[in-house]
Formats: structure tokens, C-alpha cells, sequence
């Protein structure tokens, strides 16, 4: 998949940009703040409905403009598609795939696959459960309908538990009767989930060590397991709610189901988060990035594009050189990737003999370069 | 600029309405002064008729002008069978374009704790004494496919399991006549799920 054609209005800096884009490699140029991670967050937004950065759609749209457009013209399995993104101030967001506004947001996800690497990744290691959480839900989302449809189910409902739960609390009363039928709504969907998060984990995991053993050089062993305190069965984790009902109550909210699982990290025997590295951990979230990239391909047929913010941030130069072959020889599709360097990127494909385009970045405005090859 | 201030209070009056905002609140006055005055008084008798005389069916909840409605006062309805909707507007839907010919019980909403309503809301306290009275038989639980109706139609369920009433829920799926590729996710799953033996 890849996109061809970007037409941003008043979106964050841009207040006016038409970008023609090529197949593999487009490079945005420019310095801190001109806003050439804006156009990496622009196909961000194309691809999932909303903002890498910031989920506040109004607080995306030009400061004293009343609304934005983020529009973008796609080539999906040889069929050219358009998806644009409207909004306005005080109104909801309109999203349109070929003209069509979408009913529900959650049938666009997945349909146009990206992978982001960004600096502020770093979160998913140190972060709280709930940011791991949120990445496995992002990337299963992906390929798996059904698992979308469940979380937004489970989540819904457990607000309404949690408000019962506070209602009891403030009301000094409880009736485990009205709690029932939440349990018996959140069950089902959290086995789907369960379920679909353990084969995720399973599946993934050899991707992902090849891929971290490709960058690091084989230095040492890394780890990613799935850990969770309920079944994949859906009696089992409705028994298992009931049984932790007294403890809910004092605790005013639902502590047992699928909202708190995790992911846990590992290098050798420990925990990432603690004992590794700088560029451990910058090692890990690439070979994260880029498995998943391979599990979004292999799991939907569709080759995402990947979104490189500031990648000299996260690894050096040689290991980006080494990327940006595996970018050549076909194994990724499209690419986006942000430098304040202006010579650095384009000098590095000179050899290779890609596609590359440069833009550079200046103020809001995207401007082509033409580069010798 | 200041309006005539009776017609600024009509124009407030009408944004009450859903789906009316200020443009549309200003051309309805508008309208009703300018070319329809006749109309206009027929609206307002009707409002203040309906408002004066229209209650709640004192057994199902469905909107009456008297203490029960019409369907609750017919003896050609089904009292074995009762159907529990959430709005009005359902009964009505239901009364409209389906064979159905048992009672209804009106809950006007549904279960969420977050925005205050429990079952006192609902009315749960009139329906209990209708299914331990033992007249009804079957509950159709017609609440809608949203977590909130799924949990309430739950509620009810086991109220009237508790009470050796059958309880069926509405089937979800396939509409008719539609073709299977553009039906959402959701909904498929759940008409595979609730698949029926041929």
C-alpha cells in the first residue's frame, strides 16, 4: 500500500500543503519545529483516525483557524482509494473513505496499515501497563475485527461497573444482582480478547527476536510475555469476577479481567524497563516497530507504510544504513522518515539506487527538492 | 438587532425540539407567522391538548390518554406474551410492521449506572408484579444491541427466571434482503453465532 497524493489545510502548522509523494523513500528535511513530523502525523491520522501525538482532534487543527482538512490519496492493492479527515471546531470529526463518511471509526482501522517510530516510544517501556496494553490493542486491531469490536464493548461496560461500583460506595448500599449482568456482558468479549492477545503474543514473538537479533548483532537475549490473571474461558473469568466481588467493592472498581493485563519486556533473566540500557531499550522498541510492521503484512496482505520520526534519535548511523537496505531491497513498503540533517538521509541512499524523494520542511511548507543521483 | 419578544420566546421554544438548532428554530417561527398562522394555532392547541391529556398507561408506561392504554384494554391481545422496549417509539416500530400481538412494557431508557439509571428508573418495581402474577408466560426482552440494552435485557432476564417466566431475547443478524458483505463485523459474528437449524 502506499500514498500518493497529501493535501493538508490548517492542519497544526500547515496551513496550506500538496504533497505528491513517491514509492518508496520520502524524506522531510527541515529544522526542530517546522513541522515535518506533522506530515508523518497527518498519514498518522489517514491511517488511524486520529493524532500520534495528540488525541485532542481540535487541538490539531491550526491555532485561530475554525477547521482542517487532512485528505490523502492511496493506491491499496491496485485500487486507488481516498480517505480524508475533516474538522471542525465544536463538531465531530468527519471521516470519509472515497467520499463516504464512515458510521463508526472502528471500520476504518486496520484497512490502511502503519507503523510509526517515534522518539517518545520510549513510554511503551517505561510507561504503565495501560501503554503496552494500548500497543497490543493497536497492532491486533489490525487484523482481527472481532478483537476491536470487544474491547470497545468491555470498555464501555466497565465504565458502567465502575459506576455502579462507586454508586454502592457512596450510597452505602450493594446489590450484587445489578453487578450480574455487567459481569455477564464484560465475560464473553474479555475471552475473546484473552484469547486473541495470547495467539498475538505467541506468533509474534519469533519475528520479533530475529528481527532484535538482526540489529543488535546477537549481543543478548531478549524477551516479550504476556502476563494476566484470567482464562480464555468465559465462565472462568465470570466466576472469577464474582468471586473478587467483596474486594471490588471496597476497591470501587472492577480489579479482575482483561484491564490488567501486560506485556513484560525482558533482557536475559530482567526486566528491560530497570536493567537496560539506553541503547537496549532504543534496540528493542526498533525491532518491536519493525516486527510488527511484518506481522501488520503477513497477518492482512497489505505491506504498511512506515513512519520514521527522527530515527537517528533511536539507533546510529550504521544500523540506520542497514534499515534503510532492507528499505531497497523490498522487504518494507513505503517510507517516511524525518531529519534535521539536510545531506544525511539522501547521501545515504545515493548508492542504493531507491526511490527517493526530498522535501524540505520550512514553516509549514513542504517543498520538493530535486536530489542528483 | 432586537426581535419582537414574543417571537425571540417562540424561536427559544422551538430549539427544544431534537434535531433543531437556532437557523432552523428561526425559519420554522418565521415560517408559522409569515404563511401558516392557522397552522401555528393548530400546533399549539395540539401541544397543549397532548400535554394536558396524554399520560403514561398506568400498566405498560406506553403514552395514554386514559388510565390504561389501548392495547393493554384489548382483550384480543395475547396476555401470555409480554414485550419489555425501551422507548415508545419501539413499541410503535413494533406495532407497525410486525404481527406481533402480546403486551408491552415500556422501561423509557436503559440500565447505565454512569448516567443514574437503575432499575427504580425503569420501572422494574411495576414489572415484578406483572410476572409474579403468573398471566405472562413468555418476556420478549426488545431492548436495543448497544452494551447498555444487552445488559438490561441480562437484568431482566434473571428477574424473570427467578420467576419461572421463559425468558427469549430478539434475534440480531442479517436484515433481509441484505447482502452479507456489507454487514459490519459485529453484527455478523452475532449472526453466526445465533445461527438457526433449518
Amino acid at each position: 500500500m502506499r500514498l500518493e497524493h497529501l493535501h493538508l489545510v490548517h492542519f497544526k502548522n500547515h496551513s496550506g500543503a500538496d504533497v505528491s509523494l513517491g514509492p518508496q523513500v520520502n524524506c522531510f528535511l527541515g529544522d526542530n519545529g517546522s513541522g515535518k513530523t506533522n506530515v508523518l502525523d497527518a498519514v498518522h491520522y489517514l491511517c488511524f483516525c486520529k493524532s500520534y501525538f495528540n488525541p485532542i482532534d481540535a487541538q490539531n487543527i491550526a491555532h485561530g483557524e475554525p477547521f482542517m482538512l487532512v485528505q490523502g490519496d492511496f493506491d491499496r492493492l491496485d485500487t486507488k482509494e481516498r480517505v480524508s479527515c475533516g474538522v471542525q471546531r465544536g463538531a465531530k470529526k468527519q471521516f470519509k473513505r472515497n467520499d463516504k463518511p464512515y458510521k463508526r471509526l472502528a471500520e476504518h482501522i486496520g484497512r490502511f496499515p502503519a507503523v510509526m517510530i517515534a522518539p517518545d516510544d520510549a513510554e511503551l517501556i517505561q510507561g504503565g501497563s495501560e501503554m503496552r496494553r494500548k500497543w497490543m490493542d493497536a497492532v491486533i486491531s489490525q487484523y482481527d475485527r472481532t478483537y476491536l469490536e470487544a474491547l470497545i464493548d468491555v470498555n464501555k461496560a466497565l465504565v458502567q461497573r465502575n459506576a455502579l461500583l462507586r454508586y454502592f460506595a457512596e450510597n452505602r448500599t450493594f446489590d450484587a444482582g445489578l453487578l450480574a449482568p455487567w459481569n455477564a456482558r464484560i465475560a464473553p468479549k474479555a475471552a475473546v480478547i484473552a484469547k486473541a492477545r495470547r495467539s498475538f503474543v505467541d506468533s509474534f514473538l519469533p519475528g520479533f527476536l530475529a528481527t532484535y537479533e538482526e540489529i543488535s548483532g546477537g549481543a543478548e537475549q531478549v524477551g516479550l510475555t504476556l502476563t494476566t490473571h484470567v482464562s480464555e474461558d468465559s465462565e472462568a473469568i465470570e466466576a472469577k469476577m464474582l468471586a473478587a466481588q467483596d474486594e471490588d467493592r471496597r476497591l470501587r472498581r472492577t480489579t479482575v479481567g482483561v484491564h490488567k493485563d501486560d506485556v513484560v519486556f525482558t533482557l536475559g533473566d530482567h526486566a528491560l524497563k530497570r536493567f537496560g540500557s539506553q541503547g537496549q531499550q532504543k534496540s528493542f522498541l526498533v525491532a518491536l516497530r519493525l516486527a510488527q510492521l511484518s506481522f501488520i503484512e503477513e497477518a492482512t496482505g497489505v505491506k504498511p507504510i512506515l513512519l520514521l520520526d527522527d530515527i537517528f534519535d533511536k539507533i546510529d548511523e550504521k544500523r540506520v544504513e542497514a534499515l534503510m537496505k532492507r528499505v531497497t531491497n523490498g522487504t518494507f513498503g513505503q517510507v517516511f522518515i524525518t531529519d534535521t540533517h539536510l545531506g544525511r538521509i539522501p547521501d545515504m541512499f545515493a548508492a542504493t539506487g531507491a526511490d527517493v524523494r526530498v522535501f524540505e520542511v520550512q514553516s509549514g511548507e513542504v517543498i520538493p527538492q530535486t536530489v542528483d543521483a | 438587532m432586537q426581535f419582537a419578544p414574543g417571537l425571540e420566546r417562540l424561536i427559544d421554544a422551538l430549539r427544544c425540539l431534537p434535531g433543531v438548532g437556532a437557523k432552523t428554530a428561526q425559519r420554522m417561527a418565521f415560517h408559522l407567522l409569515q404563511r401558516d398562522r392557522e397552522g401555528g394555532q393548530r400546533l399549539a392547541e395540539a401541544v397543549a391538548h397532548a400535554l394536558e391529556h396524554i399520560g403514561r398507561c398506568q400498566r405498560c408506561r406506553m403514552f395514554s390518554e386514559e388510565a390504561l392504554c389501548g392495547i393493554c384494554q384489548s382483550s384480543r391481545r395475547d396476555g401470555a406474551l409480554l414485550c419489555v422496549v425501551e422507548s415508545p417509539a419501539d413499541v410503535l416500530a413494533i406495532e407497525q410492521n410486525t404481527d406481533y400481538a402480546g403486551h408491552y412494557f415500556v422501561l423509557l431508557g436503559r440500565l447505565s449506572p454512569i448516567d443514574g439509571v437503575g432499575p427504580d428508573e425503569l420501572g422494574i418495581t411495576d414489572l415484578v408484579p406483572r410476572l409474579d402474577a403468573g398471566e405472562v408466560r413468555e418476556i420478549i426482552l426488545a431492548t436495543g444491541s448497544t452494551v447498555e440494552g444487552e445488559a438490561t435485557a441480562q437484568f431482566l432476564a434473571d428477574l424473570a427466571r427467578e420467576r419461572n417466566v421463559s425468558v427469549s431475547r430478539i434475534a440480531h443478524g442479517v436484515p433481509m434482503g441484505g447482502e452479507l458483505e456489507y454487514v459490519d463485523a459485529g453484527t455478523l459474528t452475532q449472526a453466526f453465532t445465533g445461527r438457526t437449524r433449518l
